[in-house]
């Protein structure tokens, strides 16, 4: 929202360090709404004058050029070439005389144009950087003296500032709602033409006079329609001084009557329209839906089609403007305009949503209708619009101004307790305070039930009107909120209080999802955060949840698993030409609750089922290449030690092989943990009977690798089955060397290491401490279907020293089991 | 001294002298650890001298003790020198061996920069007694919108474009519904911070994410006002973003929260004289507040005369990008390792 300086300034008759504008940015900022930007208006202008068109003539070597007589006050006329098409004779325009420079630094000098010489330049808003208009050289009103100092005559320079408004403050959407809250009540300017104070003709849906009809045919999309007739006016530009307040609030000048209506929005906030009276057919306003086709043609010159939820005012024939939001291109006021109508309504604020999300349209209107004016204050602005008109473009008003439409209804008054102002602000702030705080905003104090009328020594009751403006004030906890901020939010800085610790338990997710981050980050892997959305491509089974209203294709599902996103994140790594990469993410995969199935008729948040997950994937190097040698990259058995330190360190899961992937495969419908990214040959981690994780090679066909890229690997596992940290209780360390011992074997291929380990455990007795494969082989030294192993075992006492006999036995109860259970035969050295 | 203190002595030279030679000419591991075996194994020629100080009368005892082990270090240490040589590939003096070649590496792993901006969150109102309480992405309504005093089709609404999965189930556009649903379970005093993302149909841009860290705080019980409210959140303030910070809070507007405020604190890029990230304001917005709104109190059962509390809600992934100078958002989550890196 823009908001002129000077505007303000004349309203609120700022004082001391207010006046500097930066100053007052900082005060709104603090205490109603935001200053985004501050700018300067008309900065520049120096040496710019208003001159007066004496005469023109068309260039004799040119088509589009204009040859004009300028007085630009005192001495002879000046020759001027004009490139813009139209040129008024006797009209006033701005004029950069030879030497000088625009507000851009660039410098005019005479020169010839087309074979005539051209002293100086008209120049249009945009060239002045006082609009975006650059079509057209900027006419200024009548009777100004030539030689004027452009910024004098347009009340320059002003200061522009931006502000951010909340949704729930549209009273500071004008100059009078700025200007309240920083000086006292504001003063609206003179006009200085006749005032005007009709005969109302009022109706309860329907009003007639001054020659027009007035009917609201539906009083829910229109509570209230009031309308002055003007004729006789003479339209043109406005004066400098209006065209300038309109420049510095961000709005564009057009005419004399259309800049009133512009003028009384940014000062009361109440949206106006003028239609040319003649091009209303039977002088008839209708306010009534639009009926579905009809066709509208906006000010903006865009053709709409309507629809019945959109409302219209209408003629007796035809629709001629979208209620509330724009008016029609055939009903506007043009240069040839005698008579207009000035349009003061209120319309429903979903309604006005309704009708400009239809036509595309958001305006300076709709925004106000939307967020609710002040309907208590409707006559008063079309009063001073009328005046307005009266003042810059003559014409006789009618005596009789039609209201059609009930009353609007009292705003009922808010009772405030000085004991719950304290309870909710902690301010320490008595009634005087109080009554001080809401008073210069509008906030008047009444007499209560009590007949006390808001004396500073009465009851802890305080009751107030509510004016019209603050449609979002209701509740006593409103004005609680005015109390604060008109105070100041700084009155609670710099003071402790006493606090209860939570009765609530910390969610064990937290803590849990913090042991997983430990242990990956621990193995040099990297954190990545995803979006949580996939496209539909990626779908490992059909009952991925759909976003019915996805931002693109590429976002069109809820990401069923980790590891297909995190496969995307590898590929932009690789796209980056890295091709080590090592990342795990932590988030909620999504799917349907068990039953429903994702039928349709299931209903509530209960048909979707969301879980906690950590995907992984590595890929590359399993450590940095260094001088000494380069590594190797990472393998299957590194996705298996990440995985087993998951399954058994914080789940206490078993990590078992996993042949076929789709076994590990949600029911339908649940999001899965293993897709089509597993390889067969992976593992899955079980925990009382319920396959809480996989992992294992990422499938070729699931990652678009470039050719230098090394094999993937990924795990997936359930947040679900993790643990809560459990506290290891201490084993004493033995003080005794250890006694190592390694042995050779061949077993029949298949036999799986994970027996042999078992078995060997179970034949020794707690003296076994470290069960260690280090080699696997076989070749031609091994016979046919045989594998070779290779093992050491580490044997520790906590009390003594071992002894050859003690370790002897141990080995020779575990080669017994070995060869018994699995075939084995020992190599004995 | 006894002839055979002398004796021993004589040995012990001879076996400083024959073991170092045996060790200089070692050329490799093998003979090294021959050489090794030789003089200094348990059955070497040092270890029978050693069995035998025992048999020395004892004022000569100390003498060849302190020389057998004197004897036994050097050949220690020029063992380990050999061995040193030997293994480096390299003759000569150690000293030859050039240490500004790099060490070897090893890969670093760390999380997320917006993770560790949610833990110290986390773990700064834990100061003040909060905790850690998660809810769901996929919501009601009620919980994200009505119970929060949001009405479905108020232009407050219009700050909130909402990714719909049914009529009435959403992705969650903040973490505010986790409030109702503490509120709803259990009673004062609840102070508790909420983590986790949140969707909005934000296209993804430089400054925006249509999926979004969100980090949400509440405190509710009796005697909880405005003041104790600022007091917080300038403890949060100067523990986070350092003692030196100055904040402000400055009127708002949410429909769950009245009064309102924003917070704002002074840029840490310039100091407050303006620049680029702060939009030449001198200051940065980091959270939405206010005093929790009595109306939400009733949508949950809380008598919003007894009890008065404040909420908060602020964003860890633009926290960490002002935090440490990340220009697009979108960088957050490309997971790219050498930006990842970074921040591990």
């Amino acid at each position: 929202m823009n908001i002129s300086f000077n505007w303000i300034d004349e309203l609120a008759g700022l004082r001391g360090e207010l006046r500097d504008p930066r100053v007052l940015a900082e005060r709104l900022t603090m205490i109603a709404a935001a200053v985004e930007k501050i700018e300067a208006v008309g900065a520049g202008l120096d040496g710019i004058v208003v001159s007066r068109v004496l005469e023109t003539r068309p260039h004799p070597n040119a088509d589009r050029l204009t040859l004009c007589k300028v007085d630009r006050g005192g001495g002879e006329a000046l020759d001027v070439v004009c490139g813009a098409p139209v040129i008024a004779t006797g009209g006033y325009y701005p004029h950069v005389a030879p030497g000088g420079e625009l507000p851009a630094g660039f410098r005019i000098e005479s020169r010839k144009i087309r074979g005539e010489l051209s002293h100086g330049m008209l120049c249009s808003e945009a060239e002045l950087e006082l609009g975006r208009d650059k079509a057209g050289i900027m006419r200024l009103g009548d009777g100004l003296e030539p030689g004027t100092p452009l910024a004098v005559a347009l009340g320059l320079p002003d200061t522009r500032l931006t502000l951010d408004l909340n949704p729930n403050r549209v009273d500071l959407a004008c100059h009078m709602g700025v200007a309240r809250e920083v000086g006292g009540p504001p003063a609206p300017r003179d006009f200085g033409g006749p005032a005007w104070s009709p005969e109302w003709r009022d109706g309860e849906s329907e009003a007639n006079g001054a020659a027009v009809t007035i009917r609201i045919e539906d009083l829910g999309r229109c509570p209230r329609y009031m309308a002055a007739v003007i004729r006789g006016v003479r339209v043109g530009p406005s004066p400098p001084w209006l065209a300038g307040r309109l420049l510095a609030a961000g709005a564009r000048p057009i005419s004399n009557v259309v800049d009133a209506t512009n003028y009384v929005l940014h000062e009361y906030n109440q949206p106006l329209h003028a239609f040319d009276l003649a091009r209303l057919s039977g002088a008839e306003i209708r306010v009534r839906a639009a009926v579905a086709g009809e066709p509208l043609t906006t000010l903006d010159g865009q053709e709409h089609k309507l629809t019945p939820d959109q409302t219209v005012i209408a003629d007796r024939d035809r629709a001629i403007a979208f209620a509330g939001v724009m008016g029609g291109l055939d009903t506007e006021v043009t240069g040839d305009t005698v008579d207009v109508l000035i349009e003061c309504a209120s319309f429903d604020p979903a309604g006005v949503r309704r009708t400009r999300t239809g036509a595309g349209l958001s305006t300076d209107a709709s925004y106000r209708f939307e967020r609710g004016i002040d309907v208590h204050a409707q006559e008063r602005a079309l009063a001073r619009c009328v005046e307005l008109i009266l003042a810059t473009a003559g014409g006789e008003a009618d005596v009789i101004a039609l209201r059609a439409g009930p009353a609007p209804a009292r705003v009922p008054p808010i009772d405030v307790r000085v004991s719950r102002v304290d309870q909710v602000l902690g301010f320490g702030l008595d009634r005087a305070d109080v009554r001080a705080a809401l008073e210069p905003i509008g906030f008047e104090p009444l007499p209560d039930t009590d007949g006390d009328d808001g004396g500073d020594g009465g009851t802890d009751l305080l009751r107030v009107s509510v004016p019209g403006w603050r449609t979002d004030v209701a509740r006593e906890i409103d004005l609680v909120e005015e109390v604060a901020r008109r105070v100041g939010y700084d009155a609670a800085s710099g003071q402790d209080r006493r606090f209860r610790p939570s009765a609530v338990p910390a969610d064990p997710r937290v803590e849990k999802a913090a042991r997983v981050r430990e242990m990956l980050t621990g193995r040099g892997l990297l954190e990545a955060r995803s979006l949580s959305f996939m496209p539909e491509d990626y779908r490992g089974n059909r009952a991925v949840v759909l976003v019915p209203n996805p931002l693109s294709a590429e976002e069109s599902c809820l990401r069923s698993a980790m590891v297909p996103v995190l496969l995307r994140r590898l590929e932009h790594n690789y796209a980056r030409g890295n091709r080590n990469v090592r990342l795990f993410e932590l988030g909620t995969v999504f799917g349907y609750a068990a039953g429903t199935g994702g039928e349709e008729d299931a209903d509530g948040p209960g048909r979707f089922d969301e879980s906690g997950r950590v995907g992984a994937v590595i890929a590359g190097a399993r450590r940095p290449d260094h001088w000494s040698g380069s590594g190797l990259d990472f393998d299957l058995w590194d996705i298996k030690e990440i995985a087993a330190s998951i399954a058994d360190r914080l789940c206490g899961a078993t990590l078992e092989p996993l042949d076929d992937a789709d076994t590990a495969r949600a029911p339908e419908g649940r999001a899965s943990l293993a897709g089509p990214w597993l390889s067969r040959g992976g593992f899955r981690a079980v925990k009382d009977g319920r396959v809480v994780g996989v992992a294992g090679a990422v499938a070729g066909a699931s990652v678009d690798a470039p050719p230098w890229a090394a094999p993937a690997f990924g795990l997936e596992f359930d947040l679900s089955a993790v643990e809560g940290r459990t506290v290891p209780a201490y084993r004493k360390t033995s003080p005794f060397p250890a006694v190592r011992r390694d042995l050779s074997m061949t077993v029949p291929r298949g036999v799986p290491a994970a027996d042999i380990e078992r078995a060997v455990r179970e034949a020794t007795s707690d003296l076994l401490r470290d069960v260690r494969l280090f080699d696997v082989y076989s070749g031609e030294e091994i016979e046919g279907g045989r594998l070779g192993l290779a093992w050491t075992f580490r044997f520790r006492a906590p009390d003594r020293t071992l002894t050859d006999r003690d370790v002897e036995s141990e080995m020779s109860a575990l080669s017994n089991a070995l060869e018994k259970r699995f075939g084995a035969r020992i190599r004995r050295s | 001294m006894t002839p055979a203190g002398a004796s021993l002595l004589d040995r012990l030279a001879a076996i400083e002298g024959k073991g170092l030679a045996a060790i200089g000419e070692a050329t490799d591991a093998d003979t090294l650890e021959s050489a090794r075996v030789e003089y200094l194994g348990r059955n070497g020629q040092l270890a029978d001298i050693m069995s035998l100080i025992g048999t020395v009368e004892a004022p000569a005892r100390r003498d060849v003790g302190q020389r057998a082990n004197a004897v036994k270090t050097v050949l220690r240490e020029a063992l380990e020198e050999r061995a040193e040589v030997l293994r480096s590939g390299t003759s000569g003096p150690r000293a030859r061996i050039d240490l500004t070649l790099p060490a070897r590496g090893r890969w670093v792993g760390g999380v997320h920069p917006v993770t560790r901006v949610i833990d110290e969150i986390c773990e700064i109102f834990a100061e003040l007694g909060f905790t850690s309480v998660l809810g769901p992405e996929i919501e009601s309504t009620w919980y994200n919108f009505t119970a929060l005093n949001i009405p479905l089709d108020h232009p407050a609404a219009d700050m909130m474009d909402t990714f719909y999965l049914d009529d009435d189930v959403v992705l969650r556009t903040h973490t505010s519904p986790v409030q109702a649903r503490v509120m709803e379970a259990f009673r004062p005093p609840v102070r508790v911070v909420v983590p986790g993302l949140a969707y909005r149909r934000d296209s993804f841009d430089p400054s925006h994410a249509p999926a979004f860290e969100q980090i949400e705080g509440l405190a509710v019980d009796e005697g909880v006002d405005f003041v104790e409210f600022r007091a917080a959140i300038e403890h949060f303030v100067h523990h986070f973003f350092g003692a030196g910070t100055k904040s402000r809070f400055r009127p708002s507007f949410y429909p769950f929260t009245e009064p309102s405020a924003e917070v704002d604190v002074s840029c840490a890029v310039c100091a407050g004289g303006g620049c680029s990230t702060c939009k030449r304001t001198g200051w940065i917005t980091i959270m939405g507040s206010g005093m929790v709104d009595p109306a939400v109190f009733e949508a949950v059962g809380y008598d919003p005369e007894r009890y008065t509390g404040y909420a908060f809600g602020m964003g860890p992934a633009r926290i960490a990008m002002v935090r440490h100078g990340i220009p697009d958002m979108r960088l957050l989550y490309e997971g790219e390792m050498s930006f990842l890196q970074q921040f591990a």
